[in-house]
């Protein structure tokens, strides 16, 4: 499904990723670990298109397709989904607004027709019980006042909206209290499907006890230096980052 | 690399057709032979000539202001032609007579002049160039003694109202373009609501300046007599042209005791190319009145267009409790300048006025918001609310505010809360994430920046004002 190929990107005249390789297939879910400033958020961002990173080598290929000759909107489209680490916030534009508009936007993509308020709000009634939310959510100006946990919890409500095929949330877990993580956590499991995979950025242990990864990859300085199975998100926690650093030193010898 | 914010690609514009009728026109030029030869063109009583006259006497002492923070080479008052009539036989008596190339310009701009639109509960009078051809659904407002005609019309068929009230709330002598506008006003609408009466339309009148070389004077004067009501649209688009054209039009209300005038205005007039060459300098006086206890008069504009925009529409707050209002949009993009505000004149006790200005400036525009908030001796807790929020696109545009504040009394309480910020990549990102396209995205985020001012606009308008947003600004980040 994903496939990334030594990627390098920079913002202005700093090298931020440093060579990444990854492989995603549909139905797995991907733990990236790293410590702060490793690149993690880059990484995401990238593969969303930001327009503040220049890649400077590699390629990402996203369903056969060259994903970086795309504009953001388009891997959007394409079924790429990015929750922010730090979702902005849209005064003046009601959450329902902007959830239909871009739900009809990927509905057109997909040549489908766009649906009216009305059905809408039906189904949106469905995805609200996702993240264990009422309607009156649905009337507020997009992130506009909410609190962090409210934040992350309205961007898993938009990735059950919109249904990618590929997830990557940025710390999604940061900021939420153990009832919203584990509500969020079973949200993104109710998205589980054989067709999707998910990439979840996470500093902590205790989201992947909630949503099982198939591999976890651990980033230092722009560069995958550890990969393996769930159970290496364990050892990272019983061993911190030195460990990490002294088993990439080891490597690189 | 952080991509700018910013490309310009001046937005082709769209209403910039010519309708080729055979215009009744004056030679270029004003002197007291011009305003005589307006006066007897339009058949007018010997007051109104006399009161023209004067304040042309008035204008020739008076210099063009310069003090607002726009910037465009002298005005030739010599090189304007100050009269241009589409030609017609006869009085026109329904619609059907208007010429159909006149209906066909209106249809190009979309302007429901036919009885469809009765539907839709919009009344219009249209004015094209000076003359106003015709007036929709007289008979059905005159039902309810509701007259709403041309500004010609009223002086031949209500000569007392006109005369009681014309020049009550801007004087003669008021401002530079004020009194010029008094000299040689052409035409414009005239409304008056009975006492009690709630207009059940919205009442809407379109302008569109069409010949060369013609100044748009229009003269606009609504009265809400005790106790009545009203809402009033105003409509604005200009064809494309390489010369400026002036628009010195002045907008009069007065309302009565207990009675409200709403007036909202979509002003859409050509801005000039990208390279700032030709566009509408919309210079105008807008002025309402609360002169009974319990009035209210509120002003909402949407400005998209006009090369300069310089205007205030103000209330002065005479009558006791009364209530003032401005929500105010002006949208600057390539080389436009807007100079806008309100002035808000607190005479009355318990007075209160509420003042929304949204600036949005992209390209290279300029925007100013300038207001005063005057409080008289006697207008015993008088209270203000103030916001005004800037929004820039891009970072070779700008926005000023420069806010006065007069206060005589010490009972009163002003609020003031203003804001500038940039559209940020970072909220473009996130909704193009979110599968929105760049133009998309701005026409979001700047719909939502100016909510608060379109949810004041009767909800057709209100459509309207948010593509003319999205038009205005298209192109305007890459
Ligand atoms: N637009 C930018 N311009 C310059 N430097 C940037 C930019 N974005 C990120 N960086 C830098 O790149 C490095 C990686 O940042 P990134 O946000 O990807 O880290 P992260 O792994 O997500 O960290 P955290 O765990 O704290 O979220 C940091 O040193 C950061 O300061
Ligand atoms: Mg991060």
């Amino acid at each position: 499904m994903l496939e990334i190929k030594d990627l390098y990107a920079s913002a202005g005249t700093k090298e931020i990723l440093k060579g990444i390789s990854l492989k995603v297939n549909p139905g797995e879910i991907h733990a990236i670990m790293g410590p702060n400033g490793s690149g993690k958020s880059t990484l995401a961002q990238v593969l969303a298109g930001h327009p503040a990173f220049e890649v400077t080598r590699g390629q990402v290929l996203f369903e056969g397709q060259n994903l970086l000759d795309l504009q953001p909107e388009e891997r959007a489209q394409a079924g790429i989904f990015l929750a922010f680490q730090y979702p902005v916030e849209l005064p003046g534009i009601t959450n329902a607004y902007f959830l239909r508009a871009a739900y009809n936007e990927m509905r057109k993509a997909r040549g489908q027709e766009e649906v009216d308020p009305m059905d809408f709000l039906d189904l949106l009634e469905e995805k609200l019980k996702v993240v264990d939310w009422g309607p009156e959510i649905m009337q507020r100006p997009v992130n506009a006042g909410f609190s962090g946990g409210e934040k992350k919890r309205n961007e898993i409500l938009q990735l059950a909206v919109l249904e990618p095929k590929l997830a990557i949330l940025d710390e999604t877990d940061s900021g939420l209290d153990i009832d919203a993580l584990r509500t969020v956590a079973e949200g993104v499991n109710r998205l589980r499907h054989p067709d999707k995979a998910f990439i979840i950025i996470t500093h902590y242990q205790r989201l992947l006890n909630y949503i099982v990864p198939d591999y976890v990859h651990v980033l230092s300085s722009g560069r995958v230096v550890m990969s393996g199975g769930k159970d290496l998100a364990l050892e990272l926690e019983a061993k911190g980052y030195e460990w990490v650093d002294a088993q990439a030193e080891a490597l690189a010898r | 690399m952080s991509s700018s914010v910013e490309s310009l690609v001046g937005k082709e514009y769209k209403y910039g057709f010519v309708t080729d009728i055979e215009s009744d026109i004056a030679p270029r030029g004003l002197n007291e032979d011009t305003i005589r030869l307006i006066s007897a063109k339009k058949v007018e009583p010997q007051w109104l000539l006399d009161w023209r006259l004067k304040a042309y006497r008035g204008w020739l002492k008076m210099s063009e202001p310069h003090w607002s923070n726009v910037k465009y080479d002298p005005i030739d008052y010599q090189s304007i032609r100050y009269y241009a009539a589409p030609k017609t036989t006869k009085p026109l008596g329904s619609l059907d007579e208007v010429d159909p190339k006149l209906r066909e310009t209106y249809e190009k701009l979309g302007i429901p002049l036919s009885e469809q639109k009765l539907l839709a509960g919009v009344a219009v009078d249209a004015i094209f160039d000076s003359v106003s051809v015709g007036t929709t659904y007289k008979a059905k407002l005159a039902e309810q003694g509701i007259i709403f005609c041309s500004f010609g019309e009223a002086v031949r068929e209500h000569p007392d109202l006109v005369q009681k009230y014309l020049g009550s709330v801007v004087p003669l002598s008021d401002n530079f373009f004020a009194a010029l506008n008094s000299a040689v006003f052409s035409d414009g609408s005239f409304v008056y609501v009975p006492k009690g009466v709630k207009c059940p339309l919205e009442l809407s009148t379109y302008f569109r300046i069409n010949a060369a070389g013609t100044g748009q004077f229009e003269r606009t004067l609504i009265i809400a007599d005790e106790g009545a009501s009203v809402s009033y649209l105003e409509g604005c688009t200009a064809p494309k042209r390489d010369e400026n054209q002036l628009h010195a039009a002045v907008v009069e209300l007065i309302a009565l005791e207990g009675a409200t005038i709403k007036y909202s205005t979509v002003q859409n007039w050509y801005a000039g190319d990208e390279r700032g060459v030709g566009g509408v300098f919309n210079f105008v006086t807008k002025r309402g009145k609360c002169v009974g206890a319990n009035s209210k008069i509120s002003w909402t504009q949407v400005e998209t267009g006009s090369a300069i925009t310089w205007k205030y529409p103000s209330v002065i707050l005479q009558g006791d409790n009364s209530v003032g209002e401005f929500y105010s949009v002006a949208v600057v993009n390539g080389k436009q300048q807007a100079d806008t505000g309100t002035k808000m004149i607190h005479l009355g006790k318990n007075t209160r006025s509420t003042i929304v200005s949204k600036g949005i400036s992209a390209g290279e525009g300029q925007n100013s918001y300038r207001g005063l908030v005057k409080i008289m001796p006697k207008a015993d807790r008088a209270r203000n609310y103030t916001q005004c929020d800037s929004m820039l696109v891009g970072n070779r545009c700008g926005a000023h505010t420069f806010p006065y504040i007069d206060v005589q009394n010490s009972t009163a309480a002003l609020e003031h809360e203003a804001s500038t910020s940039k559209i940020g990549e970072d909220q473009i990102f996130y909704l193009k994430q979110r599968g929105l396209n760049t133009e998309n995205a701005i026409s979001m985020i700047v719909n939502g920046f100016c909510k608060e001012v379109f949810k004041e606009l009767p909800m057709e308008f209100a459509v309207e004002a948010q593509k003319l947003l999205t038009v205005t600004l298209e192109g305007s980040v890459g």
